[in-house]
């Protein structure tokens, strides 16, 4: 049955060209764990693409109770967690994979670092990947203020004192981080909220495509 | 055995088995999180009071609207004004929804001149007195009835059911 839709669909577009271009690709010896197990460190970046794919998907259902307002967003997500059948657990997805994913991109930036993988002709994967890295922070950044409760609204505002300490336009990161020069409040969190749904979901992706691009381009580095 | 299963075919099925085990893992809480309201059950409502005495009713309609106190919108908790119709048949005391079968909009009695008729303005919908739907009108079927009851002589109001007068 399935077989027959495909073939359907494959005969009027020709769409295995297509897929086979992305999916099928060689793995050598020296990346597979089948062959020696402590190629397992190959595994990093994977894992870290899998823990995003967990944090977009459990974020995007987590919108659909959450509220980005200073009156309603503490008591929207007690609601989503404590009354919400499964809420304890999505909401935990989204929690500990926030900071699953920083760890994981950590081991694979360090398995990258020893293996000297960022070398010639990688140097611009190498830079895209620290920019990844940049706003993976900047959503784990984001996110912890938006359950609202005092953790989080003390969290950012040291936060965004460290960013006001920038020189020279340190005051206008800080009032456009937060919407006011002196208030932490409603105008911070419906802007924290846009940067960590739009914003840097948006830039995330579009830097991700280039990183995995890249390595089909360039394949992976050699053993050592 | 002529169809034997190959290498191949038994490692595609136990990657496929696994992959599908693993994802649903994943995506079963996230979707059980997301059709929570559709598998909600609605939790009956109490008598709410009314400021109307049975004693003032008549066999005409009047329009009563009351306050549902401290109503529960998951996290948000208001007060809801709500309507009714309400009159008396002999001595039982009758409240219709004022809301149209057809779209949902707000009916009234002898609205636009319809003697003796509640009707809806939206699409030209008309009742009978009993709330039953008068043929080539928009509705599909007879308004609906609230559950009352006359505690010290005031009207309360309790849940909507089906119209039981037609």
């Amino acid at each position: 049955m399935l077989n027959k839709i495909y073939d359907w669909v494959d005969e009027r577009l020709d769409i295995t060209p297509i897929w086979r271009d992305i999916a099928d690709h060689e793995v050598p010896e020296h990346v597979n764990p089948a062959h020696h197990f402590s190629a397992f460190i190959y595994c990093f970046g994977g894992l870290t693409f899998f823990v995003t794919v967990i944090q977009i998907l459990s974020g995007m259902f987590l919108t659909m109770y959450y509220t980005p307002d200073i009156e309603n967003a503490w008591k929207s997500v007690f609601y989503l967690q404590n009354d919400v059948a499964f809420g304890e657990l999505v909401r935990g997805m989204h929690h500990w994979g926030a900071s699953l994913v920083i760890v994981m991109m950590f081991l694979h930036t360090l398995r990258v670092f020893f293996t000297g993988s960022y070398k010639k002709p990688r140097e611009l994967n190498w830079i895209v990947g620290v920019l990844i890295f940049g706003v993976m922070l900047g959503l784990g950044f984001t996110g912890y203020l938006l359950p609202w409760d005092m953790k989080a609204l003390f969290a950012t505002k040291v936060g965004i004192e460290i960013a006001a300490s920038v020189p020279f336009i340190g005051e206008q990161i800080k009032i456009l981080l937060a919407g006011d020069s002196t208030i932490l409040g409603a105008q911070t969190l419906t802007r924290f909220f846009a940067i960590h749904v739009f914003f840097l979901p948006a830039a995330l992706l579009g830097l991700l495509a280039a990183h995995f691009i890249m390595i089909r381009r360039q394949g992976i580095s050699g053993p050592l | 055995m002529s169809n034997k299963v190959s290498r191949r075919t038994f490692l595609s099925y136990t990657l496929m088995g696994t992959g599908g085990f693993m994802a649903s893992a994943m995506l079963m809480p996230m979707i059980r999180f997301a059709i929570d309201p559709v598998l909600a059950s609605a939790g009956g409502s109490d008598m709410i009071p009314t400021p109307q005495k049975a004693a003032d009713l008549t066999e005409t309609p009047v329009r009563v609207d009351y306050t549902i106190k401290d109503r529960q919108d998951a996290w948000y908790t208001s007060d809801e004004s709500n309507t009714a119709w309400v009159y008396k048949e002999g001595d039982k005391v009758i409240a219709l929804s004022p809301v149209c079968k057809h779209l949902g909009c707000t009916v009234n009695w002898e609205g636009d001149e319809h003697k003796n008729e509640f009707f809806c303005p939206c699409h030209a919908g008309r009742y009978k007195k009993n709330g039953d739907n008068i043929p080539g009108s928009p509705p599909l079927g007879p308004l609906d009835e609230f559950e009352v009851e006359v505690i010290d002589g005031f009207v309360y109001l309790g849940e909507v059911i089906p119209n039981t007068l037609v």
